[in-house]
């Protein structure tokens, strides 16, 4: 919690991850303080035991060090290292594995880093700079990117950090454990500002959160502000948005999120934030199969935050293996109106002002 | 037995065998050239010790008040550049090295006097340029250039500063070269490789280093240079680059750099607690091969620096495997230092007191090193004051303690002239202290979240701030009094005579200081190394 502490020796652990964390940092500070401080003792042990005396000489050699007992000495004290570091590694790699992949009910936030402020943006249109709301006890994927140069989103509380980079998305997860508010550092020097780059995050009840996201921002969701930047952009022209449209000249958009896409060189890609991003920017680089390189690029046309919309816009299109993100309100698609998980969604006709649920 | 040469007159020496400057900055002498080493590396000592002093100052409190943010980006920056570029990387390999590696293999000189000349011109060439940059307002990417930011955002001087370290590099490059050949080539007869003080087999591995690292860091600069000048596009996406390829270049080298500055203090280490116990390293080859071994797999560990980069999970694991494999190393020669002092004649005297604490705090930011090798770890560690912490324990508690070490252990032999004992029993005693005030409590502030390169800084961490600008300023009076007595004893020390330590290296066997050819005569090696049994009891004391 962030209330006036002038002395503290522990961050507060307020993620599930934390636990984890601070249970192998406490072995690791056992092990090493074992290992210092026998050093320590034999170092001062043996400067004191073995002191020069006037007039002394040491009988030389006074021992051989290929003896057996050299020998073992050096198999022992090569041995238990590294034994140890190797226990070490695999608890550190499992831990990783966690910190590293989101689990696949997470609740999705996008962030844009720039110099030197943190842009939110919540799925159901909430937008905030350097504060991040989320609920207690859900597991909460960020998607995130830069405008500028490399930042990392670091939240001491939770344990867990990821570098933010231009041109590119990676993500980070955490599922906090207590209400609370909680520090955001950027953890990655960014230029002049770079320790003013900071932030909280608030945990609220759930009660709490869905109030707070119902104050929305009056802009609607992410995905109907995508939908907004799509036809204003005119990507509608060619790529058909709809399941029955299919115009001949581009991919249609619909199931596209998170499917393997055949492309022109006989190669598959999956059809993530990334994948999406670069075809915008950069459409000649992955050609669908079947399709010609037509698609004329839109570098400077659209905002990192714009192109985060459009993403949630194209997820929004089509599910991934058929689950829809709870979190995810679809639009309505023209002519057939279920959505293949079946799950009941609220109504929006483009251009009608956003329903409450939505939000 | 050592045929040594007869001791030569007190007064022929390479100091007072020419007179005047351009006897000195046309010198091909190694031992004149490590003495314009000395004197040029002290010089950025103090440099970017007095950046340190304005970082501790400003951390003091949480809010910046000493300067503005932009001026402290450029003061954290300027103390890693001249620290590590112009300070640490030097320091040992072109001052002690140069001075003992070949009397140490009993030669007249390096293989290359020219090269080795050079090499100190260069070094000076990229220093002016260093100086260029601080005195024109300064840069403020951090030492390690992270693009896109160096290449496009920073509003310093970049790449003046990348050039700076681009042509010091080659100083480096060349030294290394020297080093190489001069072990292969210019050994006395019977010296062979596992009769060689473990001294020259660290600066061994450490020239393998400096050859096939700096090249890579040369070209990485290169090409930051070629972005930020004309916009040629390798790491900003801006122009279709890829900023992590950046990370990894950089780290290539700047990694196994690190041992580039920590191998040659592990060699000085060897000496002095060898000579100080009266006794050979425990576990000589293990020593010997344990730098071999740090020199090769420490090129393979880079990766370790970019676990929350993006880097592909698997590629994590294998760095971290291989950043536990060349801890490993490390460890071996700490118990085998330990073990050297079992059963010897302990003197506690300065050198030894160093060394001592060389490896207390060595120990310490090895282990922590483990840490950081953890990838669940550090995630949350990496980028905070717990790196901070970690890499000063290595690098000014190993490797400036090791230098330290040697500079006292070796200041009778390139002087002629010893330090007065007591002052630098103080000097070493407040230093062991002194960095442990500044730089324990960095590793908790690091736990708690403080990333590092922050101006301001939320209260709560103040406290142990203040601990560590505390601990700062006693470790600064450990810089400074062995500063004064040592310049003191240039004109006022005791004779030292050839070997006050009662140490077996062939240097030792000449007079102090050693006359421009080193040996009258080439010394014949009959014996391994080490060998004390053949030392006279009476030099001991």
């Amino acid at each position: 919690m962030l209330e006036a502490k002038s002395f503290e020796l522990f961050p507060e652990a307020a993620s599930t991850i934390a636990g984890h964390v601070d249970a192998f940092y406490a072995f690791m500070v056992l092990v090493s303080a074992f290992f210092s401080l026998l050093i320590a003792f034999l170092v001062v042990f043996f400067a004191y035991k073995f002191r020069h005396k006037p007039g002394e000489k040491v009988v030389y050699p006074p021992y051989d060090e290929h003896s057996l007992s050299g020998m073992l000495l050096e198999v022992v004290w090569t041995g238990i290292p590294l034994g140890l570091s190797m226990i070490m590694f695999v608890w550190g790699v499992s831990i990783y594995f966690t910190e590293a992949r989101p689990p696949a009910d997470s609740m999705e936030i996008y962030v844009t880093g720039k110099q030197w402020m943190w842009k939110i943006q919540h799925m159901e249109g909430a937008r905030e700079i350097n504060e991040l709301h989320i609920p207690v006890n859900r597991n909460v994927k960020l998607t995130m990117t830069s405008e500028d140069v490399i930042h990392d989103f670091f939240v001491p509380a939770f344990r867990t950090k990821a570098d933010v980079l231009p041109g590119r998305y990676t993500t980070e997860w955490f599922r906090a454990t207590k209400v609370g508010s909680y520090h955001i550092f950027c953890a990655e020097y960014c230029g002049t500002k770079h320790s003013g780059m900071i932030g909280t995050v608030t945990v609220m009840s759930e009660a709490d959160f869905n109030a707070w996201l119902g104050a929305g921002s009056g802009e609607g969701s992410m995905a109907e502000q995508g939908q907004s930047l799509f036809n204003q952009l005119g990507c509608g022209n060619c790529h058909a948005s709809t399941l029955n449209n299919q115009n001949g000249r581009c991919p249609n958009l619909v199931g596209l999120f998170g499917a393997q896409v055949d492309l022109k060189d006989g190669k598959k890609v999956k059809a993530d934030e990334s994948y999406i991003r670069e075809s915008v920017l950069y459409p000649q680089s992955k050609i669908v199969a079947g399709y010609d390189d037509i698609m004329p690029t839109f570098k400077g046309l659209i905002t990192e935050d714009g192109m985060l919309k459009l993403i949630e816009y194209i997820r929004s299109l089509g599910p991934k293996n058929g689950v829809i993100n709870s979190a995810t309100p679809l639009p309505v698609q023209s002519g057939d109106g279920s959505n293949v998980a079946g799950k009941p969604v609220p109504m929006k006709v483009p251009g009608a002002p956003p329903s409450a649920a939505a939000r | 037995m050592i045929t040594a040469t007869p001791p030569v007159k007190e007064k022929q020496n390479y100091l007072n065998a020419e007179h005047g400057l351009k006897s000195w900055l046309l010198t091909q002498d190694h031992k004149r050239i490590a003495i314009l080493y000395l004197i040029a590396v002290s010089v950025f000592f103090v440099v970017g010790g007095l950046m340190a002093v304005l970082i501790r100052l400003e951390l003091a409190t949480p809010v910046g008040d000493l300067m503005d943010s932009n001026t402290y980006n450029k003061v954290f920056t300027m103390h890693g550049v001249v620290m590590i570029f112009f300070f640490l990387i030097p320091s040992i390999p072109a001052i002690l090295g140069n001075f003992l590696l070949p009397l140490m293999i009993g030669a007249k000189d390096l293989a290359f006097p020219r090269i080795n000349l050079l090499s100190w011109y260069v070094y000076m060439l990229g220093g002016v340029f260093g100086v260029v940059v601080l005195l024109s307002g300064g840069v403020d990417t951090g030492w390690t250039f992270y693009t896109p930011f160096s290449t496009t955002y920073s509003n310093g001087y970049v790449v003046m500063t990348a050039l700076a370290a681009f042509i010091n590099g080659f100083s480096s490059i060349l030294t290394g070269l020297n080093f190489i050949v001069t072990v292969h080539r210019m050994r006395a007869p019977g010296l062979t490789w596992f009769r060689l003080p473990l001294f020259v087999w660290a600066h061994y591995a450490t020239s393998v280093i400096m050859i096939l690292g700096t090249p890579v860091v040369a070209v990485t600069l290169f090409l930051l240079m070629l972005e930020r000048g004309l916009h040629i596009g390798f790491f900003d996406p801006a122009y279709g680059g890829d900023p992590v390829l950046f990370q990894h270049l950089f780290w290539f080298y700047s990694h196994p750099a690190v041992y580039i500055m920590i191998l040659p203090s592990m060699g000085v280490i060897s000496e002095v607690i060898s000579t100080f116990s009266s006794k050979k390293p425990f576990g000589y080859t293990f020593i010997a091969f344990s730098s071999v071994a740090i020199a090769v797999f420490g090129f393979l560990v880079w990766g370790h620096h970019l676990f929350v980069s993006s880097q592909s999970a698997y590629a994590g694991m294998v760095f971290s495997i291989l950043s536990y494999i060349v801890a490993i190393p490390s460890a071996i020669k700490v118990f085998n230092w330990s073990s050297t002092m079992y059963k010897g004649s302990v003197r506690l005297e300065a050198p030894m007191v160093y060394a001592l604490g060389f490896i207390g705090l060595f120990t310490v930011g090895g282990l922590t090193g483990l840490f950081l090798s953890a990838m669940g770890l550090d995630v949350h560690l990496t980028d905070t004051y717990f790196v901070v912490a970690h890499f000063h324990y290595v690098m000014v508690g190993g490797a400036i303690m090791g230098y330290q070490a040697g500079i006292h252990f070796w200041w009778p032999k390139m002087t002629g002239r010893m330090y007065p004992k007591a002052a630098a029993l103080v000097a070493s005693i407040l230093t062991f202290v002194g960095f442990n005030f500044t730089f324990f409590p960095q590793f908790l502030l690091g736990y708690m979240g403080m990333p590092r390169r922050y101006h301001v800084y939320p209260p709560e961490f103040q406290v142990l701030n203040v601990m560590s600008s505390v601990g700062a300023s006693v470790l600064g009076l450990g810089y400074l009094i062995p500063a004064i007595y040592l310049i003191w004893s240039l004109k006022y020390g005791a004779v030292a005579g050839p070997n006050p330590w009662g140490a077996t290296g062939l240097e030792w066997q000449t007079s102090s200081p050693p006359p421009t050819e080193n040996f009258e005569v080439t010394p014949v090696v009959t014996t391994e190394a080490y060998d004390y049994s053949a030392l006279e009891v009476t030099q001991v004391g």
